[in-house]
């Protein structure tokens, strides 16, 4: 049961991964790729996390941890340069 | 303030630093404990100087209703944009300005965030002198309407705990 | 995959499916919206309910599987829940600074300042 709707689940988040990558890509200005980005490594950790629950370990939450602070980071620094042209001022 | 002269400037940082800690241990053991204790007393005095000024609540419970109602309108909120992102109708988006009462700072910001997670809203910017919100609405039929529901359900309890 | 009592495997398998689908939804809406503001919505608020969904689901299936508190997923669901409204606002007022196009139906402007 939880085996089927795990591999249901990875196939729909890999789907969701994949229409970002057509956001990205397509944009069509900065903010839209960026949020496009920002999307992605969302799908990034629950993707980690589903091959947690796969594997059967917990070895991988503090990548989802880092994943959530970094890319959280790298969103604002992105946006901040858009808006003033400079990360620190 | 007896908490500040036992070593603790910010007894309420402390007590989160100490459940943040068991947390990432992944469970409550001796050693976490010790861990959390160590650094929910060192951290606060290290830091207690960056800090602007120091928060205060008034009405810590009123705090966990509101966010009660805010985890219900989360979820409520996921609803409404699937049904929007999957029908085939195009959304009536609008920019609203919403005229904010609170404006104690810290408020202000729980109910930006607050509007961005709830129902077809994103609040977009404060105006400069802190009068009013700027929101872009996915689907709205009435303006006045939009601005009298975020009036009663999120600024009334924000403005019981913050003035 | 551990023995888990039958009810709770329909509760994780639940919440799996819902997680997965709502990602899915935001994504759509990423793709399918017509401007940047209206693309804005998806991600923040489907997304992340999708992402809390499977984050509570594998810390379910961890604690029940193995008799363990398994709690550290609350401190990724916790931290979501919190960035999120804070990037999609510096996004908007990003994309506000950069005149990004609005489609013709968004009533109301942006004010300048």
């Amino acid at each position: 049961m939880i085996t089927i709707a795990l591999y249901v689940t990875l196939a729909m988040v890999s789907a969701a991964a994949l229409l970002n990558v057509y956001r990205l890509v397509k944009g069509p200005d900065a903010p839209d790729r960026i949020l496009a980005l920002d999307t992605l490594y969302i799908n990034g950790i629950a993707l980690v996390i589903l091959l947690d629950v796969a594997l059967g370990t917990r070895l991988y939450l503090e990548v989802a941890l880092l994943m959530a602070i970094m890319g959280f980071v790298g969103t604002v620094a992105l946006a901040k340069y858009l808006k003033r042209g400079s990360v620190i001022e | 303030m007896t908490a500040e002269r036992l070593g603790f400037p910010q007894p309420w940082l402390t007590v989160a630093l100490f459940v943040v800690w068991q947390f990432l241990a992944d469970g409550v053991s001796g050693a976490s404990v010790v861990m959390g204790l160590i650094l929910a007393i060192v951290i606060p005095q290290i830091t207690h100087r960056f800090w602007p000024d120091h928060p205060r609540l008034s009405r810590p419970w009123v705090l966990v209703r509101y966010l009660v109602v805010v985890f219900y309108d989360i979820i409520v909120a996921s609803i409404t944009v699937t049904i929007l992102i999957l029908n085939p109708r195009r959304p009536r988006p609008a920019f609203v300005s919403y005229p904010l009462t609170l404006n104690h700072p810290l408020g202000v910001t729980i109910l930006a965030s607050t509007i961005s997670l709830t129902p077809g809203t994103v609040s977009s910017d404060v105006s400069d002198d802190g009068r009013l919100l700027l929101i872009h609405a996915l689907d709205v039929d009435d303006e006045a309407e939009l601005i009298r529901t975020i009036h009663e359900r999120y600024e009334k309890p924000l403005l019981e705990m913050f003035q | 995959m551990g023995s888990l009592h039958p009810v709770a495997e329909w509760i994780v398998s639940l919440l799996l499916l819902a997680g997965g689908f709502f990602t899915l939804v935001g994504a759509i809406g990423l793709v399918r919206l017509p401007d940047f503001y209206a693309r804005l919505h998806g991600p923040t608020k489907a997304t992340t309910l999708g992402v809390g969904s499977v984050v509570i689901a594998s810390m379910l299936y961890f604690t029940l599987s193995t008799g363990e508190i398994a709690i550290t997923e609350i401190l990724i669901t916790a931290f979501l829940f919190l960035t999120a409204p804070v990037s999609a606002n510096f996004l908007a007022k990003a994309a506000m600074h950069l005149n990004v196009e609005r489609s013709e139906e968004t009533r109301g402007q942006p004010w300048e300042q």
